[in-house]
Order: structure tokens, then sequence, then C-alpha cells
């Protein structure tokens, strides 16, 4: 009997990546592929650690991306969702795309296709709501600094957009539940974690971490969002459907409804 | 870091209440269709899909900093809340004011850009110069690249319209009043060529820019997002046909990017006008749009949803049903066979849901199962396709019979506002 095999990563994208290299070349029989933080032992298969080799995640990235862009994105966002069980589904869709001759035309009547797509969908959708939610408030040392909870770890994903945007002021995006941010010193942007003292949510107390002229400024963002609402057509729900209460701790526009 | 130059916080935080209620009636807040990157490590770009950053209490998006620049007028609209003879508290923006405003707000990401509309003081061009004037110093001195839609104002230069397609990204006018007859009676003292001048002039411009950039590569842009327009619904007594007539006349004849219905918010006392406190008409706002999206994206013309003898779109059903009710002869279609055009006049079908069914069809026919998967809407759709299974919708069914029977298995948001039936509680 050909015996089954649960591959441990260090949790990255490349470690992912070279995991299914190394499934491909040494044709594996997969049972898991498994972040090495949260590693459990099958009762009928052997584990084997798989040490990050940019090389072979290269290759395989490669691999996928001469086969569709369109399925490199995916891969990439669907892994971001950090959902359970993802590494699985992600190689057994890896598996379908190379097995297929063309990767343009891929089969959403497929449920593992579809499932990535969807998942990568979801991804995007919260990049994109990350582009439009984040605030920056301006601190005392000329750092637009501001705080996320995003659902997926989509820092990766948005630092292009606000480097192209904000070129010439320095930033800092830190994600409060992953614990790393994104830092832009007018040159480079660069993964920074911090030891933050308090995260910045909307509160009453004004932080005196902040430029004086920051308060002032989000009161007048305050009032012109109050002012541009036409009250004969409230629609609380379509409201929140479009800005979900989880994100309004850190929307300073809302913070009178927190 | 420079900071509001002339900046008295309670008098700009005063004048931005007045001007902001006042430029709120229009709808238009799209940041898309703009491509513009950020030069010499400058501030912002323009983002091609647009980004909304927020949405008001009302579920509308919030991506630009849409102010006037004066709700002084010297016109008198009946429908306008800024007419002459309205009492309400007036207030002008220094120029610097709004290019303080909109730089502070953009480095903080509460916006996509600015949109500026005005109140006609002194004449015109004399508007028009203003406006175009915040533009330039947003774009020259501080370099920024984000997104600016400015109003033409009607009756406008050439020379000034030619000008302000330089800085901005859109420009619009709005028709406000769909008919002439209309306009007439509550624009007194525009007429209808202030509208349609400037409009013209834009297109032209458009046309002749992207003729020169197909010679020479750098040509600047001249308004990359094209134009828009709006009217107000129901304010005057139009029927649906007139309103749509008159919007693919626009998109025929100007190139509109968009034409975007608004339905009348009663602001001020007027015979001419619904009373203050009469309903928004949400819901025929609503069938209006759809109508739109389905003859810019779906392939219909204007004659099968609006003719002489249906001058209204019904109210109970989207337009699209109610089109497919009238023409059962086209039904059912097979969806494992038919061509794209044909599956997106099924009800309950929409574009995404046709790419995904022409994609998904090379592999194996679809039944049921798969079509829910992609995201049909088959409480709708079903009525009127064929799929692979032998269970289908086979009964005899006339219009009226299916009609009931979509409106008995679904819900919808206004059913309230149009039920037939009497409300037993109230």
């Amino acid at each position: 009997m050909n015996t089954s095999t649960t591959l441990v990563y260090d949790g990255s994208f490349n470690g992912f990546l070279t995991s299914v290299f190394v499934a491909f070349d040494e044709k594996i029989n997969v049972a898991d592929i498994q972040k090495n933080n949260q590693s459990q032992n099958g009762l009928f298969s052997e584990t084997e650690t798989v040490f990050t080799n940019v090389e072979k995640a290269k290759r395989v990235w490669n691999g996928i991306r001469n086969k569709s862009h369109n399925a490199i994105s995916n891969v990439y966002f669907a892994f971001l969702s950090e959902a359970e069980g993802v590494e699985m589904m992600l190689y057994s869709y890896i598996q379908k795309l190379m097995r297929a001759k063309s990767g343009k035309n891929l089969d959403y009547s497929d449920s593992t296709v579809l499932y990535i797509a969807q998942l990568a969908k979801k991804v995007g959708r919260e990049k994109h709501r990350m582009e439009a939610f984040v605030r920056f408030q301006l601190t005392k040392d000329e750092i637009f600094f501001a705080n996320i909870e995003p659902d997926f770890d989509i820092l990766p994903l948005i630092s292009k957009h606000f480097r192209d945007r904000y070129a010439d002021q320095k930033w800092l995006i830190y994600d409060v539940k992953r614990k790393y941010g994104i830092y832009y010193d007018l040159d480079h942007v660069e993964m920074v974690s911090l030891n933050l003292k308090d995260i910045h949510h909307n509160k009453t107390v004004k932080s005196d971490s902040f430029a004086s002229e920051e308060y002032e400024c989000q009161t007048l963002w305050n009032d012109y969002f109050k002012r541009t609402n036409i009250a004969s057509r409230i629609n609380p729900k379509l409201h929140k459907q479009h800005v979900p209460k989880r994100y309004w701790k850190y929307l300073s526009e809302k913070k009178e409804a927190v | 870091m420079e900071y509001f130059q002339v900046m008295n916080f309670d008098r700009i935080r005063e004048k931005l209440n007045i001007l902001a209620d006042a430029a709120k009636y229009d709808v238009s807040c799209a940041s898309s269709g703009s491509d513009r990157s950020n030069k010499n490590k400058g501030l912002g770009n323009a983002s091609k899909m647009g980004i909304c950053h927020t949405y008001t209490a009302d579920g509308r998006c919030v991506s630009l900093l849409k102010i006037l620049l004066t709700n002084h007028c010297i016109f008198d609209c009946a429908y306008c809340v800024t007419r002459k003879s309205n009492d309400v508290p007036r207030a002008a923006f220094k120029v610097q004011e709004v290019v303080d405003l909109t730089i502070n707000f953009y480095r903080r990401n509460y916006i996509e850009g600015l949109f500026l509309s005005s109140g006609i003081f002194k004449s015109p061009d004399h508007t028009m110069e203003r406006l175009i004037a915040v533009a330039k110093k947003l774009r020259d001195e501080e370099n920024f690249n984000g997104y600016i839609h400015l109003k033409s104002i009607p009756g406008a230069s050439d020379e000034l319209m030619y000008e302000a397609g330089l800085y901005a990204d859109r420009l619009s006018v709005n028709i406000e009043v769909p008919t002439i007859s209309g306009l007439k009676l509550l624009a007194p003292d525009k007429k209808h060529e202030d509208f349609t001048k400037p409009m013209e002039k834009v297109k032209n411009e458009i046309v002749r820019y992207q003729s020169e950039r197909k010679v020479i590569k750098n040509t600047p842009k001249y308004a990359p997002a094209g134009q828009s327009t709006q009217m107000i619904v129901g304010a005057s007594g139009e029927s649906d046909k007139d309103i749509m007539y008159s919007a693919t006349y626009y998109y025929k004849t100007y190139n509109m990017k968009r034409v975007y219905y608004s339905g009348y918010v009663p602001v001020t006392h007027d015979s001419r006008l619904p009373a203050i406190g009469s309903q928004v008409p949400m819901l025929r706002e609503n069938r209006l749009y759809q109508t739109d999206w389905l003859l810019r994206f779906y392939g219909f013309s204007i004659g099968e949803i609006l003719n002489n003898q249906f001058p209204n779109l019904d109210m109970d059903v989207d337009p699209k049903l109610s089109w497919a009710l009238r023409n059962l002869h086209h039904f059912p279609v097979n969806v494992n066979t038919a061509d794209k055009q044909l599956l997106a006049r099924i009800p309950g079908i929409g574009m995404q849901s046709v790419h995904k069914i022409l994609q998904a069809r090379k592999f194996r026919k679809l039944n049921w199962d798969h079509l829910k998967k992609i995201g049909v809407a088959l409480n709708r759709a079903q009525y009127f396709m064929v799929c692979d299974s032998r269970l289908w919708e086979r009964r005899d069914m006339d219009a009226d019979k299916i009609k009931g029977m979509i409106l008995q298995q679904s819900s919808g948001k206004f059913r309230d506002q149009y039920s037939a039936q009497l409300s037993l509680f109230n």
C-alpha cells in the first residue's frame, strides 16, 4: 500500500509552494499540508517537514502563472484567506490546473475550482475594502498611521496601492490581529512589528501621539459625513451592508455610533 | 507638512456644513474610469475601478469630497435648494480653502478626490473660471493626481470648457429636467442650449484628444473619465418613457459615460412641485437604473422595454422580467446551447452568470445544481429556461400565472410600497 504523508511547512506562502514542489517532485501521496504551529499527526500517515526554498517555490509560481495569470492570483489570494484546510484545496486546485490542457478555461462547475475562485473573491473584496477603509491619523513625528483588523491577511496585497498613491508622505498601516505592519519611508515599503502601547480605534479620549490638527481634521470629516446624508432616504440596512459593523471602530466618521 | 494655510477652523467648519449640505443632491459620486498615475512622487492617483471610502446612512457611496464653491446663485430653478428666492444661509469658499480641505482629506485616505459644483454667481463664465482655478491649483501647485470632477456650468464658454477638461477627470452638466417643456416650467431662466453647448464642446474635445493620442502617445489627458449628467425623477410628471428616451439621446449624442436618475427630494415649497414631505420615488429610481443597465450591458434596445403601448415600467417586477413576460414566445431558452445574447435575456441571469455559464458548459451539460452554485436566481429563471434535467417547468403557464408564482415565492425590499393588498393592521 502506498503510505500517505503529511507535509508540514513554516506557514509562509513560499513554504507552501515549496511543499507543492516537494509533493510533485517526490510523487508523494499527500494526506495533508499543515502549518508547523498547528500540525496534527494523522493515525495512518507519516509526517515530513518541508524547508522553505525560494528557488523551488519560484518554479511552482512560474508553472502556475504560465498556465494562467488568473490562476496564480487565485492561488495567492485564497492562500491569504488563512481558511482552515485551504492548503489541501489549493493543492488539489494546482493538480487540476496542471492536468488541464489550458489554464485559461477553468471549469466553474467543479467544486474545487469554484471554492478557490470564491475564496479568492472574498479576499479580493477584503483587499478592496481595506483600500477604502484605512483611515490615516497624522502623528506628531509626521507619519500617517492607521490600525486595521481585517478578516484576512491582506497587507501584502494592499501595499502597492498605498505606495503608488501616497508617494510623498510617510505612512504606516498596522494589522492589530496579526501583529505586523507595513511602513513606507518615502523610499521603500518594509514589514515592521511594533510594540503598540494602545490600539488606536475610536475613543473619546484624545491620544497625545497625534498632531494637534489631526482632531480638527477628523471633526471636519465627521461633519461632512453627516451633512452629505439625505435624511428622507435613510436606509440603515443598506448602510450596514456596505460598511459592516466590524469595521466601525477604526472609521473616524463612525465615532459617534461606536 | 502644510496644513490649512488660511486656517480659521470654525469658519471653515461652518462653510463646509452649508456647502456640503447643498451639494448632496447630486447623486454622481463615481471615481472610476480614469487611470491617472502618480507623477514625480507627488500625491495620489486615480484608480481605474474607483473606490467608495464610506457610505452615508442612506446607503449612498462617498468617494469624493462633494461640495459647492458657493451657494449664492442668480438663478431661480424651482427644484433647487439653493435657488435665489429660497431663504437659506449662504456661504462661499475661497479657492485655497477648497484646495486645503481636499488635500487634508485625501492624505488621510478619506476620499478619492474632489467633486466641485457651484451656484452661479455673477455670470456662468465667472463661476466656471473659479472652478477651474481650484482644479488648476490642485494639479499644478500640489502635484495632486487624484480624481477631480468639475461641474460644467450651463452657459459657460467653449474656451473655459476646453480648459476645464485639461485638469478634470470628469465633467458633468445636470440636465435635471428630462423634457424641454418641463424645463420651461421649472427653470424659466435657463435655456436647453445652455446645457447642451458645454456637453457638445467637451464631447468634441474628448474625440479630438483620443484621435490625437493614436498618433502622439504623450498627448495630455482630456477629461479621461468622460461626461455624465443627471435627471430628476418625479418632479414634473414625465413618464418613464420620456426619461429613458431622453437618457438614450444623451448617451448617443454626447457619448455620456453615465446618466444618473435622482428621485426628487422635495426641498422647497412650490406649487409646481411635489410638496415637502412627499415620499422620494426610490423604487421608480431603482427600476430606471435597471433599465439603464439593460440598455448598456444586456443588448436591449429602448423600444423593446418602453414604447407607446408601455410608457411606464412595471413597479412590482424588474424590467427584464417584465419584458420576458410580454415575450413568452422567445422562451424557454436552453442554457446549454443558447448564445450569449439570448442567455443575457433570461430573467434572473446577470452578466456575471452568463460568463460563468459559457465557461462551465464547455466541460459538461449544466443542470439545476450547477446553475444554483453559479449564482443564477432560479426563482425567476426557472420559468424561462431548460437545462440538463428532466425536471423543468413544463406546465403551460401564461404570463400572469408566472408573475404570480414568482411574486409568491420571493420577497422584495420595496414590496410594501406597491402591495395592492390592504394590510390588516394599519
